[in-house]
């Protein structure tokens, strides 16, 4: 085996968000700081504080393809639909073939979900209450277990190495993009489907609707609810949807003659512990600095070469405490702060689903070479305006673009983060 | 209901699960759903609660592990239907 280090790059990505159906269509919403957030009646009726969200808006017709009629007839996991559109379009834009008769061993899948088939689990609820267990049907089990959106997806594309579903709360996407890069480097597998897929909807949101932590006086007035990094900012949007990524061994993408979006250089996972601050629901500080400046590190890049933040940026009281941290790592490597964005304000937070949208969004930016604009943050939050003010761009700018960093936070007290870097052979 | 409306009905429903190779005309009366018309084990329960739906009878577990050919859920359908 050959000892040299092996490279990881993305050659496909694909994306069934709110407001966008295709990569291309996630890359016109953000550059021209488009909103994909709506008011739901349901949730009003149902007395929810927050009545606004984000869901994809995909058409029945678009299944077809992936789920025959069976399936579709008693398919109610939307978490498997979304990962299934947005697997399937990274699968088909990597040039790889979407329905292949044999099995390849080297192709492999890490993608994560929440919660997975709430409108299946519902009904089976109600069969089991009232004793109708046997009614339960044989689908039952596969759309709602965890890793059901990754089991489906191995099937159409006969992935013949490891299939698995990550869970992390929030970071759950940038973890599968992180497992799946270090399975390759470690030689493991030459490609990997990664991504992550989220529900949406009243018994996904209620739960977040409780905590309070949802911004309850923007009801009527949908295009500026989501607000990160505003001063007036009070609370995030939940959304749902999916996003993929078809990394693969630079070897074998370029021996295929893939075309390559960019280059995985470095990830890190870690957790603050619930101690010095962090709890269930907060981030330890420390931790999410340890996390940025190891993805930093173990790059090979000077901080100085990074030329975009992607923050986890919710329009939460956290957004000042992310600001800090972005800040501080960067000023300890005596880098200046590069522009900072988060997508939040236009998609809402789609859960464990945001950090797989986001980094499609990121190797948009990367592809395009841009970096797109934040949406409601003309009256920035004081703190946030005093450490980098100038740093968070109102409407998108085009510019050279060399590497990104992204990172996401969740619940657990769990981090995420990730570079990559525009792709160039040398 | 006589017999061909009978078959007709639970034609309706097998064809449903019939994988893509095998076609509704090699469906015979001694046809094997799982052996001979290569239907997904898995996917029996289904046609179960399908043909309780259509035919408006609750099959037990014993009706369902004798239910292995088209004849025999003709026969468990109509005696059902005639217990009723």
């Amino acid at each position: 085996m050959s000892t040299r280090k092996r490279r990881v790059v993305v050659t496909g990505i694909g994306v069934c968000a709110p407001g966008a159906l295709s990569a291309d269509a996630l890359h016109d919403l953000l550059l021209s700081n488009g909103n994909a957030i709506e008011h739901f009646p349901e949730l009003q009726e149902l007395n929810f504080g927050c009545q606004l969200g984000a869901k994809p808006a995909y058409q029945e017709e678009m299944l077809a393809p992936y789920f025959d009629k069976l399936w579709q007839r008693g398919l109610k996991s939307a978490g498997m639909v979304y990962a299934v559109l947005s697997g399937m379009e990274a699968w088909k834009n990597a040039g790889l073939e979407a329905r292949p008769e044999q099995r390849d061993p080297q192709a492999g899948m890490v993608f994560g979900a929440g919660v997975l088939g709430v409108d299946k689990l519902y009904e089976a609820f109600a069969q089991v209450d009232q004793g109708n267990v046997r009614r339960l049907g044989s689908t039952t089990v596969l759309q709602t277990m965890t890793s059901g959106a990754s089991a489906y997806l191995a099937g159409l594309l006969g992935c013949g190495n490891r299939i698995s579903a990550n869970s992390s709360a929030c970071s759950t996407g940038t973890e599968a993009v992180i497992l799946g890069a270090d399975w390759i480097k470690q030689g493991k597998a030459k490609r990997m489907l990664v991504g992550s897929t989220s529900e949406g909807g009243p018994y996904v949101w209620g739960g977040f609707d409780a905590m309070r932590v949802l911004p309850r006086s923007f009801n009527d007035k949908v295009d500026q609810a989501s607000r990160p990094m505003s001063a007036t900012a009070a609370g995030f949007v939940p959304s749902c949807g999916a996003g993929a990524l078809v990394l693969e061994d630079l070897d074998t993408a370029t021996e295929r003659g893939a075309t390559i979006y960019a280059e995985y250089l470095s990830g890190s996972l870690n957790a603050g512990g619930q101690r010095e601050g962090g709890s269930l629901t907060a981030p330890n500080p420390k931790a999410v600095r340890d996390c940025i400046r190891e993805t930093i590190n173990k790059s090979g890049l000077n901080a100085s070469e990074i030329n975009a933040i992607n923050g986890h940026l919710t329009a939460t009281k956290g957004d000042v405490a992310e600001i800090a941290a972005w800040t501080e790592v960067f000023a300890e490597q005596q880098a200046n702060l590069p522009p900072i964005n988060s997508f939040k304000g236009h998609l809402g937070h789609a859960l464990a689903a945001s950090g797989s949208i986001e980094l499609v969004a990121c190797v948009n930016q990367l592809k395009h070479q841009v970096i797109y604009g934040n949406r409601n943050c003309v009256d920035l939050h004081p703190e946030i305006a005093e450490m980098a003010g100038d740093r968070v761009l109102q409407t998108s700018r085009y510019q050279s673009l060399e590497a990104i960093i992204k990172a996401s936070f969740g619940f657990g007290d769990v981090n995420a983060s990730v570079i990559f870097k525009k792709w160039s052979m040398d | 209901m006589d017999k061909n409306e009978m078959q007709e009905s639970l034609l309706k429903i097998v064809k449903l699960y019939l994988p893509e190779d095998v076609s509704i005309e090699d469906v015979q009366l001694k046809s094997n759903f799982i052996q001979d018309l290569n239907i997904n084990s898995a996917h029996l329960v289904d046609i179960v609660l399908d043909v309780e739906d259509e035919f408006g009878v609750v099959l037990e577990n014993e009706d369902m592990d004798g239910m292995q050919t088209v004849e025999d859920a003709l026969s468990i359908i109509t005696k059902k239907l005639e217990d009723a």
